[in-house]
């Protein structure tokens, strides 16, 4: 308990660190995510390329390569920004490839005929896709979509190692201060599963919700 | 009637010429020539894996066709596009497994599109859509969702669905064979009462009634061809081919 109390404040501004890579993370990832899929089911071949070729790209490249990209390739190649900011880029690139393919995958879950029927109708391609096919995939993406963003908030702490100052990096501080590292790691993944709850919450809370709608 | 008004000078409402496709190796449609005229009611029989169902998809291109034309009232059909998403919204379509929105109300379900393309109000398409609903014999139903509808009546939504974009065809893709029995005779019933009416309608079905009753013209497909085509009484009296002969020798024997 001492390890926490005597570092609680570094211990809480870091988590706030981590939460707040976190919600601008997921949403980047959410938002990019969805436009990928879109581009993956789209009827032109060439706006498909796009989408496969970027989630072969980000999807097959470690985290921490993609990381180290922004962190020391991206200031060099373009300009500078806060190892923050440049982290939530990083992070929401990598995280998207992961959504796109879940989105993708609760697409395919919905009968074609109703994307027909639309169709015949006379609804274009993005009115099909956001009025008739995504509202039905959104209850079978849910819980594989909660998962992608439970990996994404653990993978927050491999920003640590590129001085961001997130809760993954809190071990190391204690340990500057003679503290054991050990203990110190303990209250981090604590916090962790302590934070992964509202989501598996959330996750639930919206699987009801749209299994009344239908 | 709208068939009478229908002078010399107006394109048919469907002109199919020379239409091919394949399916990998399986050569579906060979070299289709068709004319639905304005008001005209044309059946299209045959066998299952004749080419029949792809011929109709073929009107409003969800099935892309390899070489030939389609136009409808006189405009051949673009290529995928918001072109082709305009000839689609005068094009209503009736699916075998009626498809309609899962997630959306029976009202939604038929003021979407009219909301979306044609950009009329929503009242308004509420109110059409009622008045759709009442036409089909299933007014009360409205704030349902398709779950809670029998396959019948799940089809006669989709006829008013098709309806509320006031196309100027209407193509029916066996809309009866996904229905219990009992429920044949209700959707049929919508079906005559709009060939009645007047629509030009394009009725892939095994139906023998309702060729016989509101066809003008039957078309017989087999192997992907059009092997006959004429008025449903010379059809199902005199056919001509010794293939015609024995399709209706084996449905009329059961």
């Amino acid at each position: 308990m001492d390890v926490l109390l005597d570092n609680l404040n570094q211990f809480l501004t870091r988590f706030g660190g981590t939460i707040g890579l976190f919600v601008l993370s997921a949403i980047a990832s959410l938002v990019l995510g969805v436009l990928l899929a879109a581009l993956r089911v789209s009827p032109v071949p060439a706006m498909r390329a796009v989408g496969t070729g970027y989630v072969t790209l980000l999807r097959n490249t470690p985290l921490t390569l993609v990381l180290f990209f922004f962190a020391l390739g991206f200031p060099r190649i373009f300009f500078d920004l806060p190892f923050f900011v440049l982290a939530v880029i990083g992070l929401s690139l990598y995280t998207a490839a992961f959504v796109c393919e879940t989105v993708r995958g609760g697409i395919s879950t919905v009968p074609e005929g109703q994307a027909e029927a639309a169709r015949a109708l006379g609804l274009a391609f993005l009115p099909t896709l956001t009025l008739v096919v995504l509202p039905q995939a959104v209850r079978t993406v849910v819980p594989p979509l909660t998962s992608v963003q439970i990996a994404l908030l653990k993978n927050t702490t491999v920003a640590a190692g590129f001085s961001v100052f997130e809760a993954g990096g809190f071990y190391r501080a204690v340990n500057e201060q003679g503290g054991s590292t050990l203990v110190a790691l303990l209250w981090v993944a604590l916090g962790f599963v302590i934070l992964v709850v509202p989501l598996t919450v959330l996750q639930r809370r919206l699987e009801k919700r749209w299994s009344v709608a239908r | 009637m709208s068939d009478e008004t229908a002078g010399a000078s107006s394109p048919p409402m469907v002109r199919m010429a020379g239409v091919d496709k394949h399916f990998g190796d399986l050569h579906v449609l060979r070299d289709i020539d068709l004319e639905v005229a304005r008001g005209e009611v044309v059946v299209v029989l045959g066998p299952s894996g004749s080419g029949k169902s792809t011929l109709c998809r073929a009107i409003n291109r969800l099935e892309p066709i390899d070489s030939g034309i389609v136009e409808i009232d006189g405009v051949a059909l673009p290529a995928e596009g918001s072109e082709l998403a305009k000839v689609r919204a005068d094009v209503g379509m009736v699916f075998q497994q009626f498809n309609l929105f899962a997630h959306m109300t029976i009202l939604d379900n038929i003021t979407l599109a009219p909301v979306r393309v044609r950009g009329v109000s929503k009242s308004e398409a509420q109110e059409r859509a009622r008045a759709l609903l009442d036409r089909v014999g299933i007014g009360d139903q409205s704030g349902k969702y398709p779950a809670q509808l029998s396959g019948g009546q799940q089809q006669r939504v989709a006829i008013a669905r098709a309806l509320a974009m006031q196309p100027k065809v209407m193509l029916f893709d066996e809309p009866t064979s996904a229905l219990d029995p009992e429920m044949v005779g209700e959707v049929v019933e919508v079906m005559s009462d709009l060939a009645r009416d007047g629509m030009t309608m394009v009725v892939v079905t095994h139906e023998m009634g309702f060729a016989r009753r509101a066809a003008h013209r039957v078309v017989f497909m087999d192997g992907g061809e059009i092997v006959e085509d004429t008025t449903p009484d010379s059809f199902f009296s005199r056919p001509a081919t010794e293939r015609a002969r024995d399709f209706l020798g084996k449905i009329l024997t059961h």
